[in-house]
């Protein structure tokens, strides 16, 4: 413990530690300081003078964000000196500020509004002409209004550090001073809408809720984003049954206040108007026609069992977005109800080798919160800004905060390289001799997590185990996985282990009978070798399966359903329903009413029991209830035991910062950025020439390092 | 990437080790100055190759560049003429000089008189307060100017091409 201090502020006598910022200390003794341009976890900026405190024995108001705590200091935060000042700098805030609150999107939530409110300034004393600037559209998604902002710098600096973009500076100076965008009128960066989020007035606005609703009008609901699998958090607000903004404005969860586009904005797709919203089924003439729900659940029951009944082969492809219960429940479908052993997935990362690879192990998963704080992270063969958006933003703030080295072996160029101490350039193949590279440096560190890529399979993720064993440091892994329940899919089992099929296998077996898909997309870019099999495809849209369906089943997205997602880390997370689109049902519903039609008794198809019964059967899965239910994160751990190698591919989808597999195809907002550069690698093509890797490291100033 | 005379780079090879290991971003003030002297003005090509050689962004450069008045966007004539309206000059007759330089020159702030050959400013505090009113031609700092006195300069000036 650092050595602490004891300091009175208001007359509350307050221990605390020595260095600590006298902002925080009053904000953790319940003593608000108000500040616009203090930020927690970004650099100081003292730009905003709302802080200014009396101190006793100094003679000017002191600045509370950037004071360090001292012994025997006296503080006065809510005295008539400090009272004064903060109503003086309001009212110098609000010389420009246009009084438009009525129709700005911020009124209600706006830190000025509510500095107005509590200090005053009602009045302004300044009658001249007020300077205007127009607004102006940067991009598809932010706005920027000159007049509203206060120039806190609080975009500026949440894009350089947090997001380690650096798209927003400030040009020009006094009363003309104003944002501006990188590419002087428009920008070109990651389209995350942190800077949105984080302006404490209307001064920058989104695209996509700009004049649609106020913050009161709205219920607001935290879920789990579904694009990657990072299992970001976000708070939905809606209205009307209507989504109308994501950000995660409580900064709980795992990632704080931290969310990309996808998190943020991609939540479109919902009401897109091709949402599938009534089942359909192939008629003779080969066209889809609507039918009911229940001729749909009796055709499929039909189908099931006389299919078991002549010991057909089925096929059951399962999802990495739905949920762990809908993952469960179908797998157990097909074991028990089915009798069969074909299910698979998209996998996307070798979870198999990896799980048995550190079979027996303690403590080798790593969360999302140790990227935060280990003293060391290794990334291979991932560009983790555009894939795994908050790991990155992980590393990066661990990189800031607690001076972490970073080291990256990758193929091409990635944002890690800025924070890098050594980043290491391979040709695609070489990553393991990369990080053979590294061995001497990565031994001299305290503890490390190790990020990889799918490029690590097999042999090679046991070999980088093996790396990592013989580092004798502490090591935590992290199996790099797409999309939002990659892992729960893994979990649940919905894979062909027991000598079951792969979804190769299932595409390519000409004596296939039926082929259930939930929520994937297998025949995007492959054909269906059986010209027999019974087609049944949920999904939300008419994907290229979908379009060889012979029945298709609208199913709800995530935004629509309640349950748990497992992140790329293994932490459970529990979703909550948002909105409900017309003609849908869940996929754990639809599976359900199949099961009852077919007088399956798989047992009760409600969230909860499902996940109930997950708890008790699935290895690692006996998370605490207490930390799910309120919002938080479990950790799995489900390293124990052999688990036999599958057959089939794994290889990710590739989704960039604006891509996320079928559903990035109906979110607008996605595609309105999509020429954005948002290419893995700096867009560039892998190097395939270099036998050996080229050691290229930078520091921040650019000293070649390694 | 633009390259500068022999002189000016290996000035600017010196100036970017005389800051400490990773701190070579200190050197975009001094590098955008002398590199506006070269070239004529702050073009965006020059706001890029600084920012390449000084490791930052170049809307890193842009914001300097936005920020202090003595960098300029467009070309300045050859003669650049810089008056001081800042507290001290002001309480002696800054904002008459420069009034008066604007009838004098027939051109207003940052702006070029058509033959090129004259620019005015209207500056902020310049270090002359003892010696207010101040103007700056250039390089060259003029003390306790009056309107005449300017006139004689701006003369002399005109004459000497």
């Amino acid at each position: 413990m650092a050595e602490l201090v004891n300091l009175t502020i208001n007359g509350q006598a307050i221990q605390a530690e020595k260095g600590t910022l006298l902002i925080e200390v009053a904000r953790q003794n319940g003593i608000e300081i108000p500040a616009f341009c203090y930020y927690p976890g970004l650099t100081l900026q003292a730009a905003c003078r709302m802080c200014l405190v009396e101190v006793e024995k100094t003679p000017k108001l002191q600045v509370g964000c950037t004071l360090p705590v001292a012994d025997g200091m006296v503080v006065h935060t809510e005295s008539d000196t400090v009272r004064q000042s903060r109503k003086g700098m309001i009212e110098f805030l609000l010389t420009n500020h246009p009084l438009d609150c009525p129709v700005c999107d911020k009124g209600g939530e706006c830190e000025l509004q509510d500095m107005t409110f509590r200090y005053g300034a009602g009045e302004s004393r300044f009658t001249e002409r007020k300077v205007h600037v127009d607004e102006q559209q940067w991009s598809p998604v932010v706005y920027f209004d000159a007049p509203r902002c206060i120039l806190c710098y609080r975009c500026v600096r949440v894009c350089n550090e947090g997001i380690g973009v650096g798209a927003l500076g400030v040009s020009n100076r006094g009363v003309i001073s104003e944002i501006v965008p990188n590419r002087h009128d428009y920008l070109e960066c990651d389209e995350c809408g942190a800077c949105i989020d984080i302006c404490p007035v209307g001064a920058l606005t989104s695209g996509s809720y700009r004049y649609q609703t106020r913050p009161w009008e709205m219920t607001h609901v935290g879920t789990i984003c579904t694009h990657c699998g990072d299992g970001c958090r976000t708070t939905l607000g809606v209205r009307d049954d209507k989504i109308m903004r994501g950000n995660n404005r409580d900064s709980s969860g795992i990632n704080g206040d931290f969310l990309c586009i996808k998190g943020r904005y991609a939540f479109d797709f919902v009401e897109h108007p091709e949402r599938l919203q009534s089942p359909m089924l192939r008629n003779a003439a080969g066209e889809f026609e609507p039918i009911s729900w229940s001729t749909a659940f009796a055709t499929i029951a039909e189908t099931f069992t006389a299919v078991k009944a002549r010991r057909g082969k089925f096929g059951v492809v399962g999802s990495n977005h739905t949920t762990n219960e809908e993952n469960y429940f179908l797998q157990k479908f097909a074991r028990q109800g089915l009798g069969t052993k074909n299910i698979d997935h998209h996998r996307t990362g070798d979870l198999a080798t990896f799980f048995d690879a550190l079979s027996g192990k303690n403590a080798a998963l790593a969360t999302a919160g140790d990227l935060y704080t280990a003293k060391a992270v290794l990334v291979v063969g991932a560009d983790l800004a555009q894939q795994h958006p908050l790991l990155s933003y992980q590393a990066r703030a661990n990189f800031r905060h607690h001076n972490a080295h970073i080291y990256a072996v990758t193929t091409g160029p990635v944002r890690e390289d800025n924070q890098a101490i050594a980043s290491v350039r391979v040709a695609a193949g070489g990553e393991l001799a990369g990080v053979e590279s590294l061995r001497d440096k990565l031994k001299a560190e305290g503890d490390l997590v190790i990020v990889f890529g799918d490029s690590i399979q097999g042999d090679g993720l046991r070999k980088l185990v093996a790396f990592g064993d013989s580092l004798g440091i502490p090591v935590k892994y992290v199996c790099l996985v797409d999309y939002s329940n990659s892992r729960g899919a893994f979990d649940m089992g919905l894979i062909p282990r027991d000598g079951g099929m792969s979804i190769e296998q299932m595409l390519a077996a000409k004596d296939l009978d039926v082929l259930w898909v939930v929520g994937a997309n297998p025949l995007k870019n492959a054909a269906l070798g059986s010209t027999n099999a019974f087609v049944i495809v949920q999904d939300l849209f008419m994907t290229e399966t979908a379009n060889h369906a012979h029945l298709v089943l609208p199913a709800a997205s995530v935004y629509e359903k309640n349950g748990t997602v497992t992140n790329v880390c293994g932490e459970v997370q529990k979703l909550k329903q948002a909105v409900k689109v017309m003609g849908t049902k869940t996929d754990l519903e639809i599976m359900g009413s199949i099961a009852k039609e077919m007088n399956l008794n798989l047992g009760i198809w409600l969230p909860d029991k499902v996940f109930a019964e997950i708890r008790k059967t699935v290895h690692g899965y006996d998370v605490s209830l207490p930390v799910v239910d309120t919002g938080g994160a479990a950790p799995t751990m489900p390293l124990n035991g052999r688990v036999p190698a599958l057959p089939g591919a794994i290889q990710s989808a590739g989704d960039t910062l604006f891509t996320s597999g079928s559903m990035s195809r109906y979110s607008k907002i996605l595609n309105a950025v999509i020429e954005s550069p948002g290419g893995l690698y700096g867009g560039k093509e892998p190097e395939v020439s270099a036998q050996s890797p080229t050691a290229s490291g930078q520091m921040p100033g650019g000293t070649v390092q390694s | 990437m633009m390259t500068f005379s022999p002189q000016l780079e290996q000035k600017f090879a010196k100036m970017l080790t005389s800051y400490p290991e990773g701190k070579k971003r200190s050197a975009v003030v001094p590098m955008l100055i002398y590199a506006q002297d070269e070239v004529g003005s702050i073009t965006s090509e020059l706001i890029d190759e600084v920012a390449r050689r000084c490791e930052v962004t170049p809307l890193q450069v842009d914001e300097v560049v936005g920020y202090y008045s003595m960098l300029h966007r467009n070309p300045m004539g050859k003669y650049h003429v810089q008056v001081c309206t800042n507290i001290s000059c002001l309480l002696v007759g800054g904002m008459e000089l420069y009034e008066h330089a604007c009838k004098k020159l027939g051109i207003g702030h940052k702006q070029v008189a058509a033959d090129g050959q004259f620019s005015l400013e209207e500056v902020e505090c310049m270090g002359a307060c003892s010696w207010a009113p101040a103007v700056e031609i250039n390089y060259d700092f003029h003390h306790h100017v009056t309107p005449e006195k300017l006139d004689q300069l701006i003369d002399g000036l005109r004459k000497a091409q």
